[in-house]
């Protein structure tokens, strides 16, 4: 825990969907440099709370407060100006554009630039520093080779990291990271798991995890939330939340895994 | 309240065929996930059939609707799924509407050069038992003839056999399952074309009723009066959420009803009868696109198996070999040089004007460039932005005496205003949501602003005098000053298209059409980037409006009225729509085909119409090549010449190694 004021504030989060409470009374809060798991079984609520976060879904109850400013009303583009990156449950990456162009969009919307008038005064070219930049964050995640490749061509494993680059790009204070070994093997999993340690460690980032394997949540977090239903069943260090009868109940017990 | 019936009853069988219409729309919606704009156009080919058939021909009114609506329609149904519609149905909204696009605006062109152009005055009605010159009874003083009895019990008996069908077979079930994933449900045994094939079989029988049923109604009728049946069918079936057939059905009939009811009470001299009575049916639209949130999610459905799906092929420029890219770059230099050359040395006066018709109208073709090909958006209003500037120009010039070119850039300005306010409004909506938005705006500002004789002259438009040009001499109409004029604008306007492309808004529009909620997600602020397209795209049509109109020498209601506007569309798509040689292609080509159609065929068969037809065919294929099927073509040709000439080894895997990195690069 790096500092004592919560990066990432959410108090009595509610989002429902008709009769359908996906986000009951949500709690917790995610300090700036820390590593937060939040796991639960499918169904839980986790990526409705993401969108809550990220501006997506308008939560009917509570307040999220990031970085001292309150989030409600913000639209997601704001929020993530204010330092918020998210990858995504459901792989959102844009077609038809290569891999460099994807973390390019994302180290402009960073500097701020996008101004029809550069455009047509032709002095919206590629700087030295950008390209730079955008190698450094290919190079971390680990997809350098790949850089000049249209996402058309890629995995979805791939297209994982790609997201994770393009997020990274952007220098967030937090990044929201859904789901993001999904389709990736054990050797990748395990190297995803490194590079978000050293976005944490190194570059100070805050990680908000939802991950379904439990190993990587284990190695990569600092401590765990624990959704199931919509509602929060517990909160501590991994050890400590895995060892919650509720949360064997309502989680592991659903995987058949025996505590 | 007898006075209100008397005004109200005579709205019901306009309320039925809007009904039916409007009913063909969610049926096909649901089953197949095509919004069909071409019912409209179906209907209208039916209708004019059987009229030619019974006027002409003397066919009975039974023999003809067995051959116009009970074997026709369901023909054409069959054929538009089994030719187009199901090669695309994992395809994006875009290609659909397109598609459907290029068939309303291709079939009312190919009936006239079918069976050349007629009056048609509909007098016979499809039941034999029902006189259209018999009045059975009167309620409330208005009689009761035989096209209403046919009307409203043709409508009703085919609404309840349609809402058995699909609430209580198996059919119905299985047509609404098949709506996501024709190869979904397919895995589960059922036979998911065949299923959607009796969809569009259903809804298209469904269309050629209507056809048949509306024309007596109306009387005289024409192709405009079946854009008043779409709009109309659109509107309810908007309000239906593309889901509901009742409420669809029932809300065709409010609109004809409060159409006849407010006929009635408004005075016909006021300004209420002339601009808002024929907008009504745009109102309806509006109001739903705006009010109805979830029309904002019509597009939100992916096919579960769209990862299946092969990428798009990547553009020729993209793939060719640097060799090959060199002497292709020379060789259009040539051709250039060569073509201004001729241009202003031996090419006659007619084919000038052709050519320079060509260059204007390309300008307006760009701005759709912008928003469909770089924005991933359909506008369906290009022709009346390129209207307000035109006008704008002309009236200031007519009135204020200001040159027309300095006119040009303030009509331009105001073209971007207004595409600015229309962006504003439907900064929610996209795909078909925002096709219908600038649709419905095309058609009221056709409606009203276009219709003011203070601001458009009327039918005849406002003719441009050379003295508001303030060099006579030079601007004279000669066809090299237009020449030169036409293309220094055309040159500036690709270089801010092409500038655009390549820098940050261009990335951020290229990342917003793969995925607008990543793109927000980065700091992207996606409203103001449309806002920004759609101001850029306004301000190029604007100052193509004048220039094409400039051309012609009169700015004219009927050059930008909605029509047209499809029909730029249609051209564009044809060439390709994600790139300015695309779009120059398709103005140049337009104009081109349609000269040596003239000089080539008889005049009984309207070279216009069949260039239309021309390009519409041509805009189906982008059901299968969305890059445009010139591009395709351009592929093709360059990979034949390069396999034949440029077979070198280290060149052959330089390319292929760029067309896996390129692999589905549009731009």
């Amino acid at each position: 825990m790096a500092d004592a004021t919560p990066l990432l504030k959410l108090h009595n989060v509610c989002k429902s969907f008709g009769g359908i409470q996906a986000v009951s009374s949500i709690t917790f809060d995610v300090f700036a440099g820390e590593s937060v798991g939040l796991v639960g079984p499918n169904g839980a609520g986790k990526t409705t709370l993401f969108n809550c976060v990220c501006g997506q879904l308008r939560p009917e109850q509570g307040d999220i407060v990031f970085d001292g400013v309150a989030l409600t009303g913000l639209p997601t583009y704001k929020r993530a100006r204010l330092g918020i990156g998210r990858t995504y449950q459901r792989v959102e990456v844009f077609m038809d554009m290569s891999v460099r162009d994807h973390l390019m969009v994302a180290e402009r919307s960073r500097r701020g630039e996008g101004r029809l008038w550069r455009d047509l005064c032709n002095m919206s070219k590629t700087t030295k520093d950008e390209e730079e930049r955008v190698d450094a964050v290919l190079e971390l995640v680990g997809i350098s080779q790949l850089a000049d490749t249209s996402v058309n061509a890629l995995g979805l494993g791939n297209c994982r990291l790609v997201e994770l680059a393009r997020a990274l790009a952007t220098e967030p204070k937090i990044l929201l990271a859904d789901e993001p070994s999904s389709g990736l093997d054990l050797r990748e999993t395990s190297e995803l798991a490194a590079v978000l340690r050293t976005v944490q460690r190194e570059r100070g980032t805050a990680v908000l995890l939802v991950e379904h394997d439990l190993a990587m949540v284990a190695e990569v977090v600092d401590r765990a939330v624990v959704m199931d239903l919509g509602a929060m069943l517990a909160e501590g260090t991994f050890d400590e939340v895995m060892a919650d009868p509720q949360v064997r109940d309502a989680y592991l017990g659903q995987m058949g895994i025996s505590a | 309240m007898e006075q209100f019936l008397g005004f109200a009853l005579p709205g019901v069988p306009y309320g039925c065929t809007y009904a039916l219409v409007a009913v063909c729309l969610v049926l096909t919606y649901q089953a197949t996930g095509v919004f069909n704009f071409a019912f409209g156009a179906q209907a209208f080919a039916s209708a004019f059939i059987f009229t030619y058939l019974t006027e002409f021909h003397g066919w009975s009114g039974f023999e003809a609707f067995l051959v116009t609506v009970v074997a026709l329609g369901p023909i054409m149904g069959w054929a538009f799924d089994r030719l187009i519609f199901r090669h695309i149905s994992n395809s994006d909204s875009t290609t659909k509407m397109v598609c459907s696009l290029a068939l309303l605006v291709g079939i009312p062109s190919l009936l006239p050069v079918i069976f050349g152009a007629q009056n048609l005055d509909a007098t016979v009605t499809i039941l034999p038992f029902f006189n259209p010159n018999v009045v059975y009874f009167t309620i409330a003083g208005t009689p009761i003839n035989g096209i209403y009895l046919s009307t409203i019990s043709v409508t009703v008996v085919v609404l309840v056999l349609l809402t058995i069908l699909l609430r209580y077979t198996s059919l119905g079930l299985q047509m609404r399952a098949a709506v996501e994933s024709r190869r979904l449900v397919q895995l589960d045994g059922v036979n998911g074309n065949g299923v959607v094939a009796v969809a569009w079989i259903v809804s298209s029988f469904m269309a050629s009723l209507a056809g048949v049923l509306f024309a007596p109604v109306f009387g005289a009728f024409t192709s405009e009066d079946y854009v008043t049946l779409t709009v109309t069918a659109i509107a309810a079936a908007a309000w239906a959420l593309l889901r509901s057939l009742p409420i669809a059905a029932a809300v065709a009939v409010f609109i004809g009803v409060l159409t006849t009811v407010l006929q009635g009470y408004i005075s016909p001299s006021s300004f209420f009868y002339a601009a808002i009575i024929p907008s009504l049916p745009f109102i309806f639209l509006v109001g739903a696109l705006l009010l109805l949130p979830k029309l904002r999610e019509l597009d939100a459905n992916r096919d579960p198996l769209a990862t299946i799906d092969p990428p798009p092929p990547p553009i020729a420029a993209t793939t060719r070999a640097p060799s090959m890219d060199r002497i292709i770059r020379v060789g259009w230099w040539v051709i250039f040089a060569g073509f201004c050359v001729s241009m202003l040395t031996w090419i006659p006066d007619a084919w000038t004007t052709v050519f320079n018709n060509g260059l204007t109208l390309s300008i307006v073709l760009l701005s759709i460039t912008l928003i469909t090909g770089m924005a991933g958006q359909l506008s369906l209003c290009q022709a009346t932005l390129a209207g307000v500037g035109a006008f704008t120009a002309a009236q200031l010039a007519n009135h204020l005496g200001l040159n027309l070119l300095v006119g040009g850039i303030l009509g331009a300005l105001l073209a971007a205003a207004t595409a600015v306010l229309l962006a504003l409004l439907s900064l929610r909506l996209r795909g078909l949501g925002l096709a219908l938005m600038t649709l419905a705006f095309a058609l009221f500002m056709d409606a009203t602003f276009f219709n003011a004789v203070s601001i458009t002259g009327g039918p005849e438009g406002v003719s441009i005098q050379s003295k508001w040009l303030g060099t006579k001499e030079f601007f004279n109409f000669n066809g090299h000053a237009m020449f030169l004029l036409s293309l220094g604008v055309l040159i500036v306007a690709v270089i801010v298209v092409l500038l655009v492309r390549r820098g940050t808004v261009g990335r951020n529009l290229a990342a917003m059409r793969g995925s607008e909620t990543a793109t927000a997600g980065l700091g992207v602020n996606p409203s103001w980037q449309r806002i920004v397209v759609f101001a850029l795209s306004g301000a190029v049509a604007g100052i193509g409006g004048l220039l094409h109109s400039l051309e012609q020498q009169v700015v004219s209601p009927t050059d930008w009225n909605a029509d047209f506007s499809l029909v730029l569309v249609v051209l564009v798509v044809t060439t390709s729509v994600t790139t300015v040689e695309g779009a120059i292609q398709a103005g140049i080509g337009f104009f081109v085909t349609e000269q040596i159609l003239t000089t080539v065929l008889p005049a009984r068969i309207g070279a216009s119409s069949l260039t239309v037809v021309l390009f519409a065919f041509g805009a189906l294929t982008y059901a299968q090549h969305p890059e445009g099927v010139l591009e395709y073509q351009k592929r093709r040709s360059t990979q034949r010449f390069e396999r034949l000439f440029f077979a070198r080894e280290a060149e052959a895997e330089e390319l292929k190694a760029r067309a896996i990195s390129a692999s589905g690069a549009n731009g």
